[in-house]
Protein backbone atom coordinates (compact mmCIF):
# COMPACT_ATOMS: atom_id res chain seq x y z
CA UNK A 1 0.00 0.00 0.00
CA UNK A 2 1.59 2.91 -1.41
CA UNK A 3 0.78 6.34 0.72
CA UNK A 4 2.04 9.77 -0.05
CA UNK A 5 2.66 13.25 2.04
CA UNK A 6 2.90 16.32 1.57
CA UNK A 7 5.47 18.49 3.43
CA UNK A 8 6.65 21.55 4.54
CA UNK A 9 10.20 21.75 5.34
CA UNK A 10 12.27 24.18 7.25
CA UNK A 11 15.99 23.74 6.22
CA UNK A 12 19.20 25.05 7.99
CA UNK A 13 20.69 26.96 5.10
CA UNK A 14 24.46 28.15 5.43
CA UNK A 15 26.75 29.23 2.75
CA UNK A 16 30.08 28.35 4.63
CA UNK A 17 32.17 27.61 8.55
CA UNK A 18 32.11 31.58 8.72
CA UNK A 19 28.56 32.65 7.13
CA UNK A 20 25.64 33.33 8.91
CA UNK A 21 22.84 31.15 8.47
CA UNK A 22 19.08 31.03 8.37
CA UNK A 23 15.89 28.56 7.80
CA UNK A 24 14.69 28.14 4.08
CA UNK A 25 11.42 26.92 3.85
CA UNK A 26 10.20 24.21 1.23
CA UNK A 27 7.20 22.61 0.45
CA UNK A 28 7.16 18.94 -0.91
CA UNK A 29 4.45 17.26 -2.74
CA UNK A 30 3.60 13.39 -2.86
CA UNK A 31 6.26 11.95 -0.84
CA UNK A 32 6.21 8.40 -0.93
CA UNK A 33 5.92 7.43 3.17
CA UNK A 34 7.60 4.20 1.93
CA UNK A 35 10.78 6.22 1.36
CA UNK A 36 13.63 7.11 3.74
CA UNK A 37 14.60 10.04 4.77
CA UNK A 38 17.61 10.58 3.09
CA UNK A 39 15.23 9.52 -0.40
CA UNK A 40 13.46 12.45 0.67
CA UNK A 41 16.28 14.73 0.77
CA UNK A 42 17.45 14.04 -2.72
CA UNK A 43 13.35 14.34 -3.72
CA UNK A 44 13.97 18.25 -2.36
CA UNK A 45 17.40 18.49 -3.85
CA UNK A 46 16.04 17.33 -7.62
CA UNK A 47 13.25 20.16 -7.06
CA UNK A 48 15.66 22.62 -6.16
CA UNK A 49 18.30 21.80 -8.89
CA UNK A 50 15.16 21.78 -11.33
CA UNK A 51 14.17 25.06 -10.14
CA UNK A 52 17.71 26.73 -10.67
CA UNK A 53 18.55 26.36 -7.55
CA UNK A 54 21.31 25.43 -4.99
CA UNK A 55 20.95 21.49 -3.84
CA UNK A 56 20.70 21.42 0.53
CA UNK A 57 24.47 20.09 1.52
CA UNK A 58 24.46 16.97 4.04
CA UNK A 59 25.93 13.86 4.70
CA UNK A 60 25.60 10.43 3.67
CA UNK A 61 27.34 7.27 2.75
CA UNK A 62 26.64 3.27 3.25
CA UNK A 63 22.36 4.29 3.47
CA UNK A 64 22.05 1.17 5.39
CA UNK A 65 22.70 2.17 8.95
CA UNK A 66 26.54 1.01 9.34
CA UNK A 67 28.78 4.03 8.65
CA UNK A 68 27.73 6.50 10.95
CA UNK A 69 27.68 9.22 8.19
CA UNK A 70 24.11 10.32 8.03
CA UNK A 71 23.68 13.32 10.29
CA UNK A 72 20.35 15.73 10.96
CA UNK A 73 18.38 16.84 13.67
CA UNK A 74 14.55 15.92 13.01
CA UNK A 75 12.37 18.05 15.44
CA UNK A 76 14.21 18.06 18.32
CA UNK A 77 15.83 14.82 17.95
CA UNK A 78 19.18 13.68 16.31
CA UNK A 79 18.00 11.09 13.78
CA UNK A 80 14.55 12.07 14.13
CA UNK A 81 11.64 10.61 15.71
CA UNK A 82 12.61 6.94 15.45
CA UNK A 83 14.04 5.13 18.20
CA UNK A 84 17.29 3.33 17.94
CA UNK A 85 17.71 4.02 13.83
CA UNK A 86 20.36 5.94 11.68
CA UNK A 87 18.84 8.85 9.93
CA UNK A 88 19.07 6.63 6.83
CA UNK A 89 16.86 4.13 8.31
CA UNK A 90 14.23 6.78 9.03
CA UNK A 91 11.19 6.37 6.88
CA UNK A 92 8.50 8.69 5.73
CA UNK A 93 5.94 6.97 7.77
CA UNK A 94 6.80 8.22 10.61
CA UNK A 95 5.33 11.67 9.72
CA UNK A 96 1.88 12.78 9.12
CA UNK A 97 0.70 14.27 6.03
CA UNK A 98 0.93 18.00 6.05
CA UNK A 99 3.59 17.97 8.87
CA UNK A 100 6.41 20.60 9.29
CA UNK A 101 9.86 19.20 9.57
CA UNK A 102 12.22 21.17 11.11
CA UNK A 103 15.72 20.00 9.81
CA UNK A 104 19.16 21.42 11.70
CA UNK A 105 22.74 20.49 12.03
CA UNK A 106 24.26 18.60 14.78
CA UNK A 107 25.07 21.68 17.14
CA UNK A 108 27.56 21.55 19.49
CA UNK A 109 31.41 23.79 19.93
CA UNK A 110 33.09 20.65 19.21
CA UNK A 111 31.29 20.03 15.55
CA UNK A 112 31.30 23.53 13.79
CA UNK A 113 29.14 23.49 11.24
CA UNK A 114 30.99 23.13 7.21
CA UNK A 115 28.13 24.08 4.95
CA UNK A 116 23.87 23.73 5.48
CA UNK A 117 23.46 20.58 7.06
CA UNK A 118 27.12 19.20 7.39
CA UNK A 119 29.34 19.43 10.47
CA UNK A 120 32.50 18.71 11.12
CA UNK A 121 33.16 15.71 12.94
CA UNK A 122 37.06 15.17 12.68
CA UNK A 123 37.44 15.75 16.57
CA UNK A 124 36.24 12.10 16.84
CA UNK A 125 38.64 10.97 14.39
CA UNK A 126 41.31 13.02 16.86
CA UNK A 127 40.09 11.53 19.68
CA UNK A 128 40.86 7.80 18.16
CA UNK A 129 44.10 8.58 17.00
CA UNK A 130 44.83 9.85 20.77
CA UNK A 131 44.69 5.86 21.56
CA UNK A 132 41.57 4.20 20.45
CA UNK A 133 43.79 0.95 19.14
CA UNK A 134 45.83 -1.64 19.33
CA UNK A 135 49.44 -0.63 18.66
CA UNK A 136 50.50 -3.88 17.47
CA UNK A 137 48.64 -6.46 15.15
CA UNK A 138 46.62 -9.01 17.11
CA UNK A 139 46.74 -10.90 14.20
CA UNK A 140 43.67 -12.86 12.63
CA UNK A 141 40.56 -14.26 14.57
CA UNK A 142 42.53 -16.75 16.86
CA UNK A 143 41.07 -20.27 17.80
CA UNK A 144 38.05 -19.85 19.76
CA UNK A 145 39.57 -21.98 22.48
CA UNK A 146 43.06 -20.03 22.67
CA UNK A 147 42.24 -17.44 24.46
CA UNK A 148 38.73 -17.74 26.63
CA UNK A 149 37.26 -14.48 27.47
CA UNK A 150 33.75 -14.86 29.25
CA UNK A 151 30.84 -15.00 27.52
CA UNK A 152 29.28 -11.36 29.10
CA UNK A 153 32.61 -9.65 28.40
CA UNK A 154 32.48 -10.39 24.67
CA UNK A 155 28.78 -9.34 24.42
CA UNK A 156 29.51 -6.32 25.98
CA UNK A 157 33.03 -5.54 23.62
CA UNK A 158 30.92 -6.44 21.03
CA UNK A 159 28.14 -3.97 22.09
CA UNK A 160 30.67 -0.96 22.56
CA UNK A 161 31.84 -1.71 19.28
CA UNK A 162 28.18 -1.19 17.26
CA UNK A 163 29.28 2.63 18.32
CA UNK A 164 29.43 4.26 14.73
CA UNK A 165 30.67 7.45 15.75
CA UNK A 166 27.68 9.55 14.67
CA UNK A 167 27.97 12.28 17.33
CA UNK A 168 24.72 11.61 17.92
CA UNK A 169 25.36 11.90 21.69
CA UNK A 170 27.20 14.99 21.58
CA UNK A 171 24.33 16.62 18.86
CA UNK A 172 21.46 15.96 22.25
CA UNK A 173 24.11 16.19 25.03
CA UNK A 174 22.96 19.60 26.75
CA UNK A 175 26.47 19.80 27.58
CA UNK A 176 28.12 18.62 24.48
CA UNK A 177 30.22 15.82 25.90
CA UNK A 178 31.50 13.23 24.12
CA UNK A 179 31.73 10.82 26.93
CA UNK A 180 29.35 7.91 25.29
CA UNK A 181 31.64 7.71 22.32
CA UNK A 182 34.82 8.00 24.18
CA UNK A 183 33.19 5.37 26.55
CA UNK A 184 32.27 3.23 23.79
CA UNK A 185 35.47 3.14 21.79
CA UNK A 186 37.65 2.73 25.54
CA UNK A 187 35.59 -0.13 26.53
CA UNK A 188 35.13 -2.40 23.01
CA UNK A 189 38.95 -2.68 23.81
CA UNK A 190 39.41 -2.39 27.35
CA UNK A 191 37.21 -5.74 28.58
CA UNK A 192 39.24 -8.22 25.70
CA UNK A 193 42.78 -9.02 26.49
CA UNK A 194 44.23 -7.75 23.69
CA UNK A 195 43.20 -4.19 24.51
CA UNK A 196 43.66 -4.46 28.34
CA UNK A 197 47.35 -4.21 27.68
CA UNK A 198 47.02 -0.48 26.65
CA UNK A 199 44.14 0.30 28.79
CA UNK A 200 45.77 2.61 31.17
CA UNK A 201 47.62 4.69 28.52
CA UNK A 202 44.40 4.50 26.14
CA UNK A 203 42.28 5.94 28.81
CA UNK A 204 44.21 8.86 29.98
CA UNK A 205 44.84 9.43 25.99
CA UNK A 206 41.88 9.80 24.85
CA UNK A 207 39.85 11.57 27.95
CA UNK A 208 43.04 14.48 27.74
CA UNK A 209 41.93 14.76 24.05
CA UNK A 210 38.23 15.15 24.52
CA UNK A 211 38.95 17.43 26.48
CA UNK A 212 41.17 19.60 24.75
CA UNK A 213 39.15 19.87 21.82
CA UNK A 214 36.08 21.70 23.77
CA UNK A 215 33.50 18.82 24.48
CA UNK A 216 31.71 19.22 27.77
CA UNK A 217 31.75 17.42 31.16
CA UNK A 218 29.13 14.25 31.07
CA UNK A 219 26.21 14.96 33.95
CA UNK A 220 24.51 11.24 33.27
CA UNK A 221 21.29 12.79 31.91
CA UNK A 222 21.81 9.84 30.07
CA UNK A 223 20.25 11.33 27.23
CA UNK A 224 23.06 9.86 24.86
CA UNK A 225 22.03 6.30 25.20
CA UNK A 226 18.07 7.29 24.34
CA UNK A 227 19.49 9.04 21.06
CA UNK A 228 22.17 6.39 20.16
CA UNK A 229 21.31 4.73 17.42
CA UNK A 230 23.20 1.52 17.96
CA UNK A 231 21.48 1.35 22.02
CA UNK A 232 24.81 1.89 23.08
CA UNK A 233 24.55 1.84 27.43
CA UNK A 234 25.69 4.51 29.70
CA UNK A 235 27.53 1.65 31.55
CA UNK A 236 30.04 2.26 29.47
CA UNK A 237 30.46 5.85 30.58
CA UNK A 238 31.07 4.32 34.29
CA UNK A 239 33.62 1.96 32.83
CA UNK A 240 35.74 4.84 31.22
CA UNK A 241 35.12 6.76 34.54
CA UNK A 242 36.69 3.42 36.60
CA UNK A 243 39.19 2.48 33.77
CA UNK A 244 40.62 6.63 34.03
CA UNK A 245 40.42 6.93 37.36
CA UNK A 246 42.23 3.52 38.17
CA UNK A 247 44.89 4.76 35.40
CA UNK A 248 45.18 8.08 37.05
CA UNK A 249 45.92 6.74 40.63
CA UNK A 250 48.68 4.11 39.13
CA UNK A 251 50.66 6.87 38.15
CA UNK B 1 47.86 12.30 40.04
CA UNK B 2 49.07 16.26 38.92
CA UNK B 3 46.48 16.88 36.55
CA UNK B 4 43.39 14.25 38.06
CA UNK B 5 41.58 17.58 39.16
CA UNK B 6 42.28 18.91 35.38
CA UNK B 7 40.58 16.55 33.71
CA UNK B 8 36.70 16.09 33.22
CA UNK B 9 36.31 13.34 35.12
CA UNK B 10 38.36 14.58 37.67
CA UNK B 11 36.12 17.65 38.28
CA UNK B 12 33.36 15.34 38.22
CA UNK B 13 35.14 13.06 40.90
CA UNK B 14 35.51 16.23 42.77
CA UNK B 15 31.43 16.82 42.70
CA UNK B 16 31.00 12.78 43.23
CA UNK B 17 32.83 13.05 46.69
CA UNK B 18 31.79 16.46 47.57
CA UNK B 19 28.42 15.16 46.92
CA UNK B 20 28.29 12.05 48.69
CA UNK B 21 30.08 13.82 52.31
CA UNK B 22 27.25 16.35 52.07
CA UNK B 23 25.13 13.08 52.04
CA UNK B 24 26.64 11.49 54.77
CA UNK B 25 25.88 14.90 56.74
CA UNK B 26 22.29 15.05 55.61
CA UNK B 27 21.88 11.98 57.52
CA UNK B 28 23.37 13.14 60.54
CA UNK B 29 21.17 16.49 60.37
CA UNK B 30 18.13 14.46 59.79
CA UNK B 31 19.02 12.51 62.29
CA UNK B 32 19.35 15.06 65.03
CA UNK B 33 16.34 16.73 63.90
CA UNK B 34 14.02 13.85 64.46
CA UNK B 35 14.76 14.82 68.12
CA UNK B 36 12.58 17.92 67.68
CA UNK B 37 9.90 15.66 67.69
CA UNK B 38 10.66 13.82 71.28
CA UNK B 39 7.97 15.44 73.54
CA UNK B 40 10.12 16.55 76.43
CA UNK B 41 10.30 20.46 75.64
CA UNK B 42 13.74 20.07 73.40
CA UNK B 43 15.67 18.98 76.05
CA UNK B 44 17.66 15.99 73.94
CA UNK B 45 17.65 18.18 70.84
CA UNK B 46 19.02 21.17 73.15
CA UNK B 47 22.16 17.99 74.53
CA UNK B 48 22.54 16.74 70.84
CA UNK B 49 23.15 20.36 69.54
CA UNK B 50 25.18 21.29 72.04
CA UNK B 51 27.15 18.44 71.46
CA UNK B 52 27.40 19.28 67.98
CA UNK B 53 29.06 22.48 69.35
CA UNK B 54 31.75 20.82 71.43
CA UNK B 55 35.33 22.36 70.39
CA UNK B 56 36.41 19.25 68.34
CA UNK B 57 33.52 19.15 66.39
CA UNK B 58 32.88 22.95 66.04
CA UNK B 59 36.74 23.62 64.63
CA UNK B 60 37.94 19.89 63.53
CA UNK B 61 34.92 18.81 61.22
CA UNK B 62 32.80 21.91 61.04
CA UNK B 63 35.95 23.37 58.45
CA UNK B 64 35.86 20.35 56.40
CA UNK B 65 31.93 20.81 55.99
CA UNK B 66 31.99 24.14 55.02
CA UNK B 67 34.82 22.47 52.62
CA UNK B 68 32.54 20.33 51.13
CA UNK B 69 30.04 22.15 50.53
CA UNK B 70 32.41 25.17 49.04
CA UNK B 71 34.22 22.06 46.55
CA UNK B 72 30.46 21.05 45.25
CA UNK B 73 29.08 24.71 44.56
CA UNK B 74 32.33 26.23 42.98
CA UNK B 75 32.98 22.94 40.60
CA UNK B 76 29.11 22.99 40.10
CA UNK B 77 29.27 26.52 38.55
CA UNK B 78 32.67 25.80 36.90
CA UNK B 79 31.24 22.29 35.45
CA UNK B 80 28.18 24.20 34.57
CA UNK B 81 29.94 27.14 33.08
CA UNK B 82 32.23 24.68 30.67
CA UNK B 83 29.51 22.56 29.89
CA UNK B 84 27.41 25.78 28.38
CA UNK B 85 30.56 26.57 26.48
CA UNK B 86 30.66 23.58 24.85
CA UNK B 87 27.02 23.13 23.85
CA UNK B 88 27.70 26.43 21.66
CA UNK B 89 25.90 29.19 20.60
CA UNK B 90 23.79 28.37 18.71
CA UNK B 91 20.63 26.79 19.62
CA UNK B 92 18.18 24.41 17.82
CA UNK B 93 15.22 25.89 16.67
CA UNK B 94 13.25 22.52 17.26
CA UNK B 95 14.52 22.37 20.63
CA UNK B 96 15.07 18.90 22.58
CA UNK B 97 12.19 15.91 22.24
CA UNK B 98 14.69 13.64 24.18
CA UNK B 99 12.25 11.67 26.05
CA UNK B 100 12.96 9.25 29.36
CA UNK B 101 15.25 11.87 30.42
CA UNK B 102 15.40 12.81 34.02
CA UNK B 103 14.15 16.21 34.74
CA UNK B 104 16.26 16.67 37.82
CA UNK B 105 19.59 15.29 35.61
CA UNK B 106 18.73 18.41 32.93
CA UNK B 107 18.59 21.22 36.36
CA UNK B 108 20.67 20.22 38.70
CA UNK B 109 22.68 23.52 38.61
CA UNK B 110 18.93 25.52 39.34
CA UNK B 111 17.61 22.78 42.42
CA UNK B 112 21.02 23.34 43.71
CA UNK B 113 20.34 27.07 43.62
CA UNK B 114 17.34 26.45 45.56
CA UNK B 115 19.29 23.97 48.37
CA UNK B 116 21.85 26.58 48.79
CA UNK B 117 19.32 29.75 49.21
CA UNK B 118 17.81 27.46 52.07
CA UNK B 119 21.93 27.10 53.30
CA UNK B 120 22.22 30.55 53.62
CA UNK B 121 18.77 30.86 55.32
CA UNK B 122 20.46 28.34 57.85
CA UNK B 123 23.58 30.23 58.49
CA UNK B 124 21.98 33.82 59.26
CA UNK B 125 19.04 31.89 61.33
CA UNK B 126 21.25 29.72 63.36
CA UNK B 127 24.85 29.74 62.83
CA UNK B 128 25.20 33.26 63.79
CA UNK B 129 23.26 33.42 66.77
CA UNK B 130 24.59 30.27 67.91
CA UNK B 131 28.55 29.24 66.94
CA UNK B 132 29.58 33.46 66.12
CA UNK B 133 27.33 36.38 68.34
CA UNK B 134 26.32 33.53 70.90
CA UNK B 135 22.84 35.87 70.95
CA UNK B 136 20.72 32.91 71.50
CA UNK B 137 19.04 32.40 74.78
CA UNK B 138 20.51 29.95 77.46
CA UNK B 139 19.03 27.29 79.33
CA UNK B 140 20.80 25.13 81.81
CA UNK B 141 19.88 21.03 81.64
CA UNK B 142 21.47 18.78 83.88
CA UNK B 143 24.00 21.65 85.62
CA UNK B 144 24.86 22.46 81.81
CA UNK B 145 24.80 25.99 80.72
CA UNK B 146 24.30 25.51 77.20
CA UNK B 147 22.15 27.40 74.11
CA UNK B 148 18.06 27.05 73.94
CA UNK B 149 18.35 25.57 70.24
CA UNK B 150 15.47 24.04 70.61
CA UNK B 151 13.85 27.74 71.51
CA UNK B 152 14.92 29.22 68.27
CA UNK B 153 14.07 26.37 65.93
CA UNK B 154 10.38 26.13 67.73
CA UNK B 155 9.78 29.84 67.49
CA UNK B 156 10.67 29.43 63.44
CA UNK B 157 8.54 27.33 62.72
CA UNK B 158 5.90 28.80 64.69
CA UNK B 159 5.40 30.99 61.04
CA UNK B 160 3.19 29.35 58.57
CA UNK B 161 5.34 31.20 55.71
CA UNK B 162 8.75 30.15 56.94
CA UNK B 163 7.18 26.23 57.46
CA UNK B 164 6.14 26.83 53.36
CA UNK B 165 9.02 28.07 52.29
CA UNK B 166 11.45 25.32 54.10
CA UNK B 167 9.24 22.31 52.43
CA UNK B 168 9.92 23.77 49.19
CA UNK B 169 13.84 23.92 49.90
CA UNK B 170 13.45 20.43 51.31
CA UNK B 171 11.40 19.48 47.85
CA UNK B 172 14.34 21.23 45.98
CA UNK B 173 16.77 19.03 48.15
CA UNK B 174 14.93 15.52 47.30
CA UNK B 175 15.04 16.26 43.23
CA UNK B 176 18.47 17.17 43.51
CA UNK B 177 19.01 14.13 45.17
CA UNK B 178 17.26 11.88 43.10
CA UNK B 179 19.43 12.96 39.78
CA UNK B 180 22.69 13.39 42.61
CA UNK B 181 22.94 10.31 44.36
CA UNK B 182 23.21 7.42 41.94
CA UNK B 183 25.00 9.69 39.16
CA UNK B 184 27.57 10.08 42.29
CA UNK B 185 28.33 6.46 41.86
CA UNK B 186 28.55 6.39 38.17
CA UNK B 187 31.14 9.21 38.27
CA UNK B 188 33.38 6.84 40.60
CA UNK B 189 32.64 4.30 37.92
CA UNK B 190 30.96 1.91 40.79
CA UNK B 191 28.22 1.45 38.43
CA UNK B 192 26.96 -0.93 35.74
CA UNK B 193 23.93 -1.93 33.87
CA UNK B 194 23.09 -3.57 36.98
CA UNK B 195 24.12 -1.40 40.05
CA UNK B 196 23.05 1.39 38.10
CA UNK B 197 19.23 0.26 38.65
CA UNK B 198 19.81 -0.52 42.60
CA UNK B 199 21.65 2.82 43.07
CA UNK B 200 18.74 5.04 41.60
CA UNK B 201 16.31 3.28 43.49
CA UNK B 202 18.21 3.62 46.67
CA UNK B 203 18.73 7.09 45.80
CA UNK B 204 15.00 7.90 44.84
CA UNK B 205 14.14 6.37 48.58
CA UNK B 206 16.63 8.55 50.38
CA UNK B 207 16.11 11.59 48.66
CA UNK B 208 12.40 11.13 49.26
CA UNK B 209 13.14 10.06 52.76
CA UNK B 210 15.32 12.88 53.24
CA UNK B 211 13.05 15.29 51.84
CA UNK B 212 9.68 14.40 53.60
CA UNK B 213 11.72 13.94 56.91
CA UNK B 214 12.68 17.31 56.80
CA UNK B 215 9.68 18.83 56.00
CA UNK B 216 7.31 16.13 58.32
CA UNK B 217 9.43 17.33 61.17
CA UNK B 218 9.01 21.33 60.11
CA UNK B 219 4.70 20.82 59.79
CA UNK B 220 4.35 18.14 63.30
CA UNK B 221 6.43 21.08 64.91
CA UNK B 222 4.18 23.80 63.18
CA UNK B 223 1.06 21.99 63.77
CA UNK B 224 1.45 20.55 67.23
CA UNK B 225 4.69 21.90 69.80
CA UNK B 226 3.97 25.54 69.41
Amino acid sequence: MENNISLTLKVWRQNGPKEKGRFETYKLEKVSTDSSFLEMMDILNEQLINDGNEPVAFDHDCREGICGMCSLYINGRPHGPDDDVTTCQLHMRKFKDGETITIEPWRSAGFPVIKDLIVNRNAFDTIIAAGGYTSVSTGGVPDANAIPIPKVDADEAMDAASCIGCGACVATCKNGSAMLFVSAKVSHLALLPQGKVEAARRAKNMVAKMDELGFGNCTNTGACEVECPKGVSISNIARLNREFLKAKLQD
Amino acid sequence: MSTIFGSSIGRKLLMSLSGLFLVVFLIIHLSINLLLLVPDGGQMFNVAANFMALPLIKYGLQPVLFAGFIVHIIYAAILTAQNNKARGSAKYASGNNTKDVMWASKNMFVLGLTVSAFLVVHLIDYWVPLQITHAAESITIDGVEMHNTYALVNAAFAESWRVILYVIGALGLTIHLTHGFWSAFQTLGLSNNIWRKRWTVIGIAFAWIVGLGFSLIAILQFAFYQ
